[in-house]
């Protein structure tokens, strides 16, 4: 792979580093390889100033108290930025784990809620990411509300979701307006194919820019440390998006 | 204390109410929930601290399900975890055969952790304004007392019948060496009686040295124990992915589920 080519993976992560300027600590959730990716490239760009806790495997964090201690740090603010995705997302950005259709009965059924009807209040950053841009996934309204994206007057927020980043584009949310705006279309994607496969009503400016490739040396980040630490985390994602260990070292 | 592996399903009658860790760490009854099956339990209510949904302790959820066992659940997810949905389960859901709760994973811990201290409920923050929130009777929306117009959700303890897990050892004396997997501490605390399988057990007494009690459940907690090497990877022989993505293939069919079934349970009795 050459230093002008690039996986879309490095692509997401390189948009999902850039939200993770500055933070003292991001944690990661299970399942998510492409944000543990761009955690890392946040922490190996400012040389481990950022620390970064990614769960679903003993490795990954050094937390000590089970797996209350995610929840308990959000609580006391001592997490920075979290990702969280849905079956469906909506355009005020609520988002939806549990299922379509009625409830319980649903039509399809999904895995459940898991930490998001909490953390989404409590962790100032939350990036939502969806790897299928589709209006079976971007909705107008979700038919069950794991975590609502607003909260009433009164409520304790000091959370919420900043952006949506998905195979086509980002967006940045905007929490006072309680919609998203359309940042960046990624290389290869036109503001067509974005409307066509969104399901919700979004704001967009007179020019939308195309999102920033990953540069030579961000690449080079990518594939050396932050590769190395996806081997130990996410075996079969890092062999796919970086290749095999062996045709790395050659 | 110490028990014969095959006993310990005999503590956990029809209608329990069970306890079960989030699998993360080799912690999955496995063996016991083969036990389970054999001998037919029924009315089961499971709790998740805080779900199942990595492949094993997500499999073991769904194949009690797809067994009959299981009347109601209580859960922030299941599923089998890289491996994709669990069939049995999601089935069970979509057809009404079981009566689910849906949780978040910080309100569990919080209701477990007010059981395990016999409290009768402890508050959350987060939840207001979510179909979780609002679907759940054990959920209250309350005023918090010292600052007024802060609203906030009391949310019920919970005790379970019995906590069910794997372990890494336990000493002479039945304490349970758990490292710093606390979320079995928490189970065991919060239930009113532990049935453990360990992986090793030790001619000692983790009390003799700090390092190693500082990781430790201790007996006081512990119902029954029984020495199962490989209890928490029953009948899996080869690599856990490969094993449970055949599961999940067999199990999106009733037949597929059976067959599947009794070859299981055929070959660990044997």
């Amino acid at each position: 792979m050459s230093a002008q080519s690039f996986a879309p993976e490095e692509l997401y992560a390189t948009v999902i580093a850039g939200l993770l300027d500055g933070l003292d600590h991001v944690a990661v959730g299970m399942a998510s390889p492409i944000p543990a990716t761009g955690a890392l490239l946040t922490q190996a760009r400012n040389h481990g100033a950022t620390r970064v806790s990614i769960l679903g495997n003993p490795k990954g964090a050094q937390w000590t108290n089970g797996g209350a201690e995610l929840f308990d740090m959000a609580g006391r603010g001592r997490i920075g930025a979290f990702f969280l995705s849905g079956g469906q997302i909506d355009g005020s950005a609520n988002i939806n784990l549990v299922g379509t259709g009625s409830y319980p009965q649903s039509d399809t059924r999904w895995s459940g809620s898991f930490g998001s009807a909490y953390l989404y209040f409590v962790v100032p950053r939350v990036i939502l990411f969806r790897w299928e841009h589709s209006r079976r996934t971007l909705v107008e309204q979700v038919d069950f509300i794991s975590a609502p994206g607003q909260s009433e007057p009164g409520v304790y927020r000091p959370g919420g979701p900043v952006a949506l980043i998905t195979n086509l584009c980002a967006f940045d949310y905007d929490r006072g307006r309680g919609r998203f705006k359309l940042k960046s279309i990624h290389p290869g994607h036109s503001l067509e194919e974005v409307r066509d496969n969104t399901g919700f009503d979004f704001d967009v400016s007179d020019a939308v820019p195309q999102t920033s490739a990953p540069d030579a040396e961000t690449l080079a980040i990518l594939r050396g440390p932050v590769a190395a630490r996806m081997r130990t985390l996410y075996p079969v994602f890092a062999d796919t998006v970086f290749g095999a260990a062996n045709a790395q070292s050659a | 204390m110490f028990a014969h592996p095959s006993d310990l399903a005999a503590q956990i009658g029809d209608a329990s109410a069970i306890i079960m860790a989030k699998g993360e760490a080799p912690d999955t009854p496995l063996a016991i929930v083969h036990d389970l099956i054999r001998l037919g339990r029924r009315n089961l209510h499971i709790v998740t601290l805080p779900a199942c949904a990595n492949p094993v302790s997500g499999m073991a959820v769904d194949m009690l399900i797809g067994s009959g066992c299981v009347a109601s659940i209580e859960t922030s997810g299941v599923s089998l975890g890289e491996v994709g949905s669990a069939p049995q389960f999601t089935n069970a859901v979509r057809e009404g055969r079981i009566a689910i709760t849906d949780a978040t994973c910080p309100a569990l811990y919080a209701a477990v952790q007010a059981g395990a201290k016999g409290q009768p409920f402890t508050t959350l923050r987060g939840l207001i304004g979510s179909d979780v929130e609002r679907h759940r009777e054990d959920y209250r929306v309350i005023d918090n007392p010292f600052e007024p117009g802060d609203p906030v959700v009391a949310i019920k303890a919970i005790n379970p019948d019995v906590a069910v897990f794997h372990a890494p050892a336990a000493d002479r004396n039945g304490n349970i060496w758990i490292g710093r997997n606390r979320d079995l501490l928490y189970a065991a605390q919060s239930a009113n009686r532990a049935v453990i399988t360990v992986e090793e057990v030790h001619d000692t007494d983790y009390f003799d040295d700090d390092k190693m009690a500082a990781g430790v459940l201790p007996a006081a907690y512990v119902t029954a124990v029984a020495h199962v090497p490989g209890g928490a990877r029953t009948g899996i022989p080869g690599r856990i992915s490969e094993h449970v993505a055949a599961y999940r293939q067999a199990a999106r069919s009733p037949e597929g589920f059976a067959s599947w079934m009794s070859g299981t349970l055929s070959q660990v009795a044997a």
